[in-house]
């Protein structure tokens, strides 16, 4: 008990004196995942639409393997980024390896099937309301996917936030991709894992809950920024 | 202005949906003028009907056959759904829809929309999302924003089957209005008494055959087939 309390009072400390090292880890974190999750929702939402407004023949099998990524190990994909990424790999030329944005990438591959997956479960049925309007209107299949992606938008913001759930507390993947390096490429979560392998297990707590707190603070923003309790049902 | 549209030639069209027929085979012409009413027992295919003529299902035998091409003939035609289908907007957002889709400026879309809102009686609501509307609300924007296009078809499929006395006035007023204005009305309707008030022609089904076709006053007075007869009685048809 006595370190979930120093835990408590190390992480009072650390954010009211704005320690300059957490300040920097804290910013890399959201730099990584933020950057992920606007990549990956560029990617996975219109793919989520595409997939609920289009039938072609590896619909099924594509939504399947869909929802079986959703559940991807991070530290297999950080291990096939890296081996892409490393100086042998055929990427190898970019000098990617232990940067941010290799981290990026991971985050991208990791969450992008979750994004997609959520987003097609709630587009389809968005979708099965508007299909014999759209249809009688003669829509084009890009309108089609416009008008679900514009007023679907409330459910694709559930889609990236829990997006970023899943990024923001990652550890795995970019352990492995970015090498946990100080100043370069420490982030929240493999600077815990670093503290409690260290034995400070009260400098540990302290970034988990800084972690907590940042996680909880860009959902509500994300949600006041949405409007989401505001506007009735959707 | 006579629409290019018409005449509609309907040859042997037929939908069916698994290997069962839903309807057809059909054969009928459709000219530019008046109000065709389409009735029947649940189940007689009415729906089908209505939808095949628009070009929303498929047809497995037959031909719908505009007078003009096919990709004009979807533009000049709108459609309103038993269910209204409201979209996740404002009514403002619902209206001009359909506008922004034919390529019209949002600025000027929103003129128009502001005018079609005021047709029906709505335009006091044009912020408010389509969500929040009442049935008969509801089934007014869709009538809107299918007329806002000033189609020369309208197609109505039991538009007014769960609106009370007054919505369903509204409504036919509505649609008399735009009949006048050029627009040819078919629609769908358990109602006699609409059937009655709007027909300039009437389309009976049953059993996804076309039993009886005739203008109103003819069918009304006396129909020439003992299950139309039977039905405009009010007996059971199956």
């Amino acid at each position: 008990m006595f370190e979930i309390w120093d835990g408590l009072a190390q992480a009072f400390w650390l954010v009211i004196t704005l320690d300059s090292d957490l300040v920097e880890i804290t910013l890399r974190s959201l730099h990584v995942t933020l950057s992920a999750l606007v990549f990956a929702s560029i990617l996975a939402l219109p793919l989520g639409a595409l997939l609920a407004v289009r039938r072609f023949r590896a619909r099924r099998i594509t939504i399947a393997v869909l929802n079986a990524l959703m559940g991807l190990p991070p530290v297999v994909v950080g291990l096939i980024v890296y081996v892409f990424l490393s100086r042998s790999g055929p990427f190898g030329v970019f000098g990617l390896l232990f940067t941010p944005t290799a981290m990026i990438i991971a985050q991208v591959i990791i969450i992008l099937p979750l994004i997609a997956s959520i987003a097609h479960q709630s587009l389809r049925e968005l979708w099965s309301d508007y299909h014999d309007l759209l249809i009688s209107m003669n829509t084009t299949q890009r309108q089609r996917i416009a008008a679900l992606l514009w007023d679907g938008r409330r459910a694709l913001m559930t889609a990236s936030l829990a997006g970023f759930g899943r990024a923001i507390g990652e550890v795995g993947g970019i352990m492995i991709v970015g090498g946990n390096i100080d100043h370069h490429t420490r982030v929240l979560t493999t600077a815990i894992a670093l503290e409690t392998g260290k034995g400070d297990f009260a400098l540990a707590l302290g970034l988990g809950f800084v972690l907590i707190s940042l996680a909880i603070a860009v959902n509500l923003a994300i949600h006041i920024i949405g409007r989401t309790e505001q506007e009735g049902r959707w | 202005m006579v629409s290019p549209l018409f005449p509609l030639v309907v040859d042997g069209a037929t939908v069916r949906r698994r290997g069962k027929v839903l309807v057809g085979p059909v054969n009928l012409t459709l000219s530019a003028k008046g109000t065709t009413i389409v009735i029947g027992p649940n189940g007689a295919g009415k729906t089908s009907f209505l939808r095949m003529l628009h070009g929303i299902a498929r047809l497995a035998e037959g031909s719908v056959t505009w007078a003009c091409d096919a990709i004009e003939a979807r533009s000049r035609q709108s459609f309103v759904f038993q269910q209204p289908v409201m979209m996740r907007r404002s009514v403002m957002g619902n209206l001009i829809y359909p506008l922004c889709l034919a390529g019209l400026p949002r600025a000027e879309a929103r003129g128009h929309a502001a005018l079609a809102a005021a047709d029906v009686g709505l335009d006091k609501m044009l912020d408010r999302p389509a969500h929040f509307l009442s049935g008969g609300e509801r089934q007014k924007l869709a009538l809107a924003r299918a007329l806002i296009t000033k189609p020369d078809v309208l197609f109505l499929d039991e538009p007014c089957s769960s609106l009370d006395g007054r919505a369903t006035r509204e409504i036919e007023t509505i649609l008399m209005r735009a009949n006048a204005a050029g627009t040819r009305l078919v629609m769908s309707t358990h109602d006699m008494g609409q059937a009655r008030r709007l027909a300039t022609d009437v389309l009976f089904l049953l059993n996804g055959k076309l039993h009886e076709s005739a203008p109103a006053e003819q069918f009304f007075s006396g129909p020439s087939t003992d299950p139309a007869r039977a039905f405009l009685n009010g007996d059971i048809v199956e």
